[in-house]
């Protein structure tokens, strides 16, 4: 089995499903939403950050890279990433950290031993072990070991996902999963292709499949105005709500977090026009949804 | 129908409390002059020091606050506080900067500075006890006070930090005076070799009776002539209330909650007159000791709910009225602040190992809320009983973000107290005074002697014994450095020296253990301690059941970072020669700029669950703990540790150059068993896992702060989820836990000086990040979020 490629571990989660949690940020998604704000999610791969603000110009990476992607231009200092192989030999000669790799391969093993390391909050606070991403399915096989691995140390197991996967991926998560936390961003087809990368057939029908077998599902909406939160999308997501069996509705408000980590990937960062929804409004969206579910939460509080 | 808020009254006295300015006080002085001129010489120790103490509750100013429902002041007016020149004489100069130093000053009047000079000083200056300290201790100990090695608690202050049971609420002080006579019949004088000494000491125990008694009647008269005098009619019946009050406690036992309250603070006022036990008392498990009478009150209709509250609140503030006597030197550097450290337990177990969680328990965290004061400290007990709704209103107060109250872990209270030799029931009834530190209440003197420089000991090893600083050789020759071959060659050093530096601490602390114990006595604390009365012997030498002397390890944070940047970079991996990291310490790290980085990005740092510096933490704390537990001290008792700093931490780094962990010269040292300033970067869970790695049942108490931002504690979500790191922590026997919420000017400074900063984690949008790794950008978006209340 090919070992999972994480990018971040984070300990004491606690937005990401009941208790106090650790959650495991697999490498690799298959959408690119405009406002995603973690770019080094999105490739499957091990990459380089490279924090401008924290670069002096200093240029001890410059002899370090076994690949000769590096290039002093000018006062500053720039990385060719079609040479770069991520190997991160630049990083332990930067004296600002201001290069680090994002994602790197971790056994089950290790990554039990770091989830079992917070097991008394666990059992203190109901919470357990979320497995995000990035898009944790697309690496389902290691995530199917790694999810067993914690269900057999009784520990909670939530898989955060954007539903964008075969069904099979899902399907072999049922048995070890304790809850699905589910992304849905839009109803409609065509605007959800055109604002993450891909269309959303596979999300509605792999959510419906879910509901109808009564999986535990928390459904989570980002609210994003200028994408998806006026009066007709909240409408219809009210009436498709009604025909699932979700446990719990979470809506997600959009915050514009910048664009420096696009910078850090060296990938172009294009936020549309997006805003985050007034607190009325959110409170009207609440009101709206909860005529078709009984339990909607704002920020999954 | 309760009521949430502080009334008119409560306001008032508040008000008065807060803004009254802090004075030195010279009435003490004077009475005790006298006393002394009267009576040293002609009688023994114990009873000059009762007779003293009589003079004084004879002669005190008497205070009866504007709406005042408890009353007795430590001197003639709230905020104003008394000296101890038997302890400590002041200089003229000490008197001036007292005046005007910027922090903790106390206002010195002419009329003041003019008693102290003709009256105070000629008889004290070369009487007080902190001038014979000086005297009988060694070059050494000396040389090591100076230098900033340990700190001495009893060089101006008396060994204090007292905490009473319940004793005074069953019995008054004609019962005490009854139990201390039957004493004396009962001395065997042929076949008791003692019998004098005791005999001496239950008489100053006596008089010392009569002298409290003496104040409370003082104050039922005084009662009474405000009454002749006052219009209102309302005000009228309170102060024939309070007379009548006065006319019971403290002579007889308290028969009311009023009284009950009244009752300790009178015994309060008692001890921290008769002498400055640093500088206050407790009354413990106050409330198991109030809930009968409020029970019955309350059952009887002759006491509301809202009653007993502004009845506590007015205890409050009387707390409050006390800021610490002034400090002076290198005792005020440790122990830098107003507050006394009375500390209050609530919650936790009953004798019979119960929940000790009652109504009056939630009163008292009502109290605490409503009125904000930094004294009286108020903690929490939480045992594995307590009940969860408790638990989290105690949440609820603390994430207000001011500190209080502090949680501390029953359970592990109780093995501390069992491991150091306690019965099950003293230590069920024991808790945390002070900071933290654990004692069996109303049983035990468990005296801390001072503050121990651990880091400070590591950068002696590395320079053969030398301190820089004081330009001496402080320490043992253990060897250059550059020639230890391996990491436990280095640690066997450290080791060397520690032993070496507790050899000196401890030798001096014998010397002043017994100078209080024979020129010294608290006769009057004595009757209130066990089983100083059933000995015949003083508190301070050795009456109580339990006598315990701690030595407080500072610094354990950088002590262990230190140690894990030397054996990682140094032996394991090679990355750098003992040579460079000297040098770069001698320049702190000034063009050592590889060197800097790879120590503070690259090296494995305690706090954050990672084996590898929390062993070299256990280590280190190991190492501290076999020098100083089971040594015995004068009283019978073993020293023990505790691991607290107060305010030390900045003393001790202010006379240390740079640390292996990249600490610049100067810099404040770790605070308690927290993680160096920056050094943990794995949030909440992984500091609480790795402090939980030292074994707190061995010590007598341990102090770990967290820090949150608002959001990560909000809403019902947010009080489950400190309630859950709480019971986390408790559950691995940690002894002490509390939280600071970070406010915005916290996050403004976090953006200036990031590398002070890098264990701030904040909530970014849907998941958290390191604060300093954000751009400044957002740093601005989640400062301008960060006003919110907590109300989610």
């Amino acid at each position: 089995m090919n070992q999972p490629v994480i990018f971040n571990i984070q300990k004491f989660c606690v937005h990401d499903g009941p208790g106090i949690r650790t959650t495991v940020f697999f490498k690799g998604c298959p959408l690119r939403c405009a406002w995603c704000h973690n770019p080094e999610s999105q490739i499957f791969l091990p990459e380089l950050l490279y924090n401008e603000e924290k670069c002096t110009g200093c240029g001890q990476c410059l002899s370090e890279c076994p690949s000769a992607a590096i290039t002093r231009r000018e006062n500053a200092i720039a990385t060719d990433r079609s040479r770069c192989q991520a190997c991160g030999q630049c990083v332990n000669s930067c004296l600002r950290s201001a290069r680090e790799i994002a994602g790197y391969t971790a056994s089950v093993a290790e990554l039990v031993a770091e989830i079992e390391k917070d097991r008394v909050f666990y059992e203190q606070s109901g919470g357990g072990v979320t497995l995000s991403g990035g898009e944790v399915l697309c690496q389902s096989q290691a995530a199917e070991a790694l999810a067993i691995a914690c269900k057999t140390r009784g520990i909670h197991v939530a898989i955060d996902t954007c539903g964008h996967v075969p069904y099979e991926n899902l399907a072999r998560l049922l048995d070890c999963t304790d809850l699905f936390l589910y992304d849905l961003k839009h109803l409609d087809p065509s605007l959800h292709k055109e604002y993450t990368g891909q269309d959303n057939r596979l999300i509605l029908d792999n959510l419906c499949r879910l509901s109808a077998i009564g999986a535990a599902i928390f459904l989570r909406i980002p609210l994003i105005e200028g994408f998806n939160a006026g009066d007709e999308h909240i409408n219809a997501l009210a009436e498709f709500c009604r025909n699932l069996t979700v446990r719990q509705i979470d809506l997600l408000p959009y915050h514009n977090t910048g664009s420096s980590k696009y910078q850090r990937v060296g990938r172009p960062y294009n936020p549309g026009q997006f805003a985050a929804p007034s607190p009325e409004r959110l409170d009207q969206i609440k009101t709206i949804l909860q005529q078709s579910h009984p339990n909607v939460t704002i920020g999954g509080n | 129908m309760e009521t949430r808020g502080m009334n008119d009254r409560i306001r008032k006295l508040k008000n008065e409390s807060d803004t009254s300015i802090p004075h030195l006080s010279i009435e003490r002085a004077v009475a005790i002059t006298e006393a002394y001129e009267k009576y040293a010489g002609t009688v023994e120790v114990p009873l000059l020091r009762a007779l003293t103490f009589r003079h004084i509750m004879e002669t005190k100013a008497l205070w009866i606050g504007d709406g005042e429902l408890i009353v007795g002041e430590k001197s003639e007016h709230p905020q104003h506080a008394p000296s101890f020149p038997e302890l400590c004489c002041h200089t003229m100069d000490d008197l001036e900067v007292m005046n005007s130093r910027k922090h903790i000053s106390f206002k010195v009047t002419d009329d003041v500075r003019e008693i102290h000079a003709t009256r105070i000083m000629p008889y004290w200056r070369n009487r007080s006890l902190r001038g014979l300290i000086f005297t009988h201790m060694t070059p050494e100990w000396k040389n090591c006070y100076e230098s900033g090695i340990f700190t001495e608690f009893m060089e101006q202050r008396g060994p204090g930090h007292t905490v009473l049971d319940g004793k005074i609420y069953q019995k008054g002080f004609l019962e005490f005076k009854a139990d201390i006579r039957a004493a004396i019949n009962s001395l065997d004088f042929l076949s008791d070799p003692q019998a004098y000494e005791k005999k001496v000491q239950l008489e100053a125990m006596e008089i010392c009776c009569d002298a409290i008694m003496i104040y409370g009647h003082r104050y039922a008269d005084f009662a009474r002539q405000l009454v002749a005098v006052e219009h209102d009619p309302v005000r009228k019946a309170e102060l024939l209330e309070l007379a009548a009050t006065c006319d019971i406690v403290p002579a007889h036992r308290p028969q009311t909650f009023r009284q009950a309250l009244q009752m300790y603070w009178f015994v309060h006022i008692g001890v921290t007159t008769e002498i400055n036990p640093w500088d206050s008392l407790s009354p413990g498990r106050l409330d198991q000791h109030l809930d009968p009478f409020y029970k019955r009150e309350v059952e009887n209709g002759s006491l509301t709910r809202d009653q007993a509250k502004e009845l506590l609140q007015c205890l409050w503030i009387k707390f409050n009225n006390q800021p610490a006597p002034p400090k002076v030197g290198i005792t005020l550097k440790e122990s830098s602040t107003y507050t006394d450290f009375a500390n209050i337990n609530t919650g936790g177990v009953a004798p019979d190992g119960s929940d000790g969680v009652n109504e009056v328990s939630y009163l008292i965290l009502e109290t605490m809320d409503e009125l904000t004061q930094l004294q009286p400290s108020s903690n929490v007990q939480i045992s594995k009983k307590t009940p969860h709704a408790f638990v989290k209103k105690a949440c609820e107060i603390s994430r207000k973000g001011w500190g209080q109250p502090a949680f501390y872990n029953t359970d592990s209270i109780i093995q501390e107290l069992l491991n150091a030799g306690k019965t099950i029931i003293d230590a069920r009834q024991g808790g945390a005074s002070g900071c933290v530190e654990t004692g069996a209440f109303g049983k035990e003197a468990y005296i801390l002697t001072g503050y121990f420089n651990l880091p400070k000991i590591l950068e002696l090893t590395l320079h053969n014994g030398f301190d820089k600083f004081s330009g001496k050789q402080l320490g043992l020759k253990t060897g250059d450095p550059n020639a230890f071959a391996t990491f436990d060659e280095l640690f066997e050093a450290f080791k060397k020296q520690l032993h070496y530096f507790i050899d000196i601490k401890v030798h001096g602390n014998h010397i002043i253990e017994k100078l209080y114990a024979t020129q010294m006595p608290v006769p009057f604390l004595s009757i209130v301690v066990d089983d100083c009365i059933k000995k015949g012997m003083d508190y301070n030498a050795g009456g109580a059941r339990y006598n315990t002397n701690y030595i407080q390890g500072v610094g354990i944070g950088t002590l262990a970072d230190s140690l894990s940047a030397i054996k990682y970079n140094v032996y394991d991996h090679k990355r750098f020669t003992f040579a460079e990291l000297l040098s770069a310490l001698d320049d702190n790290f000034a063009g050592h700029d590889r060197l800097y980085h790879l120590i503070r990005e690259k090296t494995p740092t305690y706090g954050n669950d990672d084996e590898y510096a929390d062993e070299l933490m256990v280590k280190a704390f190991r190492a501290y703990h076999d020098a100083v537990t089971g040594r015995p001290t004068r009283k019978g008792g073993n020293y023990r540790i505790d691991m607290l700093p107060t305010t030390c931490h900045v003393y001790f780094g202010a006379v240390m150059g740079a640390s292996p962990n990249g600490r610049l010269a100067e810099k404040p040292l770790s605070e308690g068993i927290s993680p160096d300033k920056g050094a943990d970067r794995r949030g909440p869970t992984a500091v609480i896992k790795s402090a939980a790695k030292m074994d707190h049942l061995e010590t007598g108490g341990t102090l770990l702060n967290q820090k949150f931002t608002p959001s990560v504690v909000a809403g019902d979500r947010g009080l489950e989820n400190m309630a859950s790191l709480v019971r986390s922590y408790f559950s691995l026997d940690g002894h002490h836990i509390q939280f600071n919420v970070i406010d915005r000017q916290t996050l403004l400074d976090a953006q200036k000086h990031p590398e002070e900063y890098k264990d701030l984690i904040v909530r970014v949008a849907g998941y958290s990040d390191h604060f300093h790794n954000l751009s400044k950008e957002l740093q601005d978006e989640i400062i301008d979020r960060t006003e919110q209340s907590f109300g989610c």
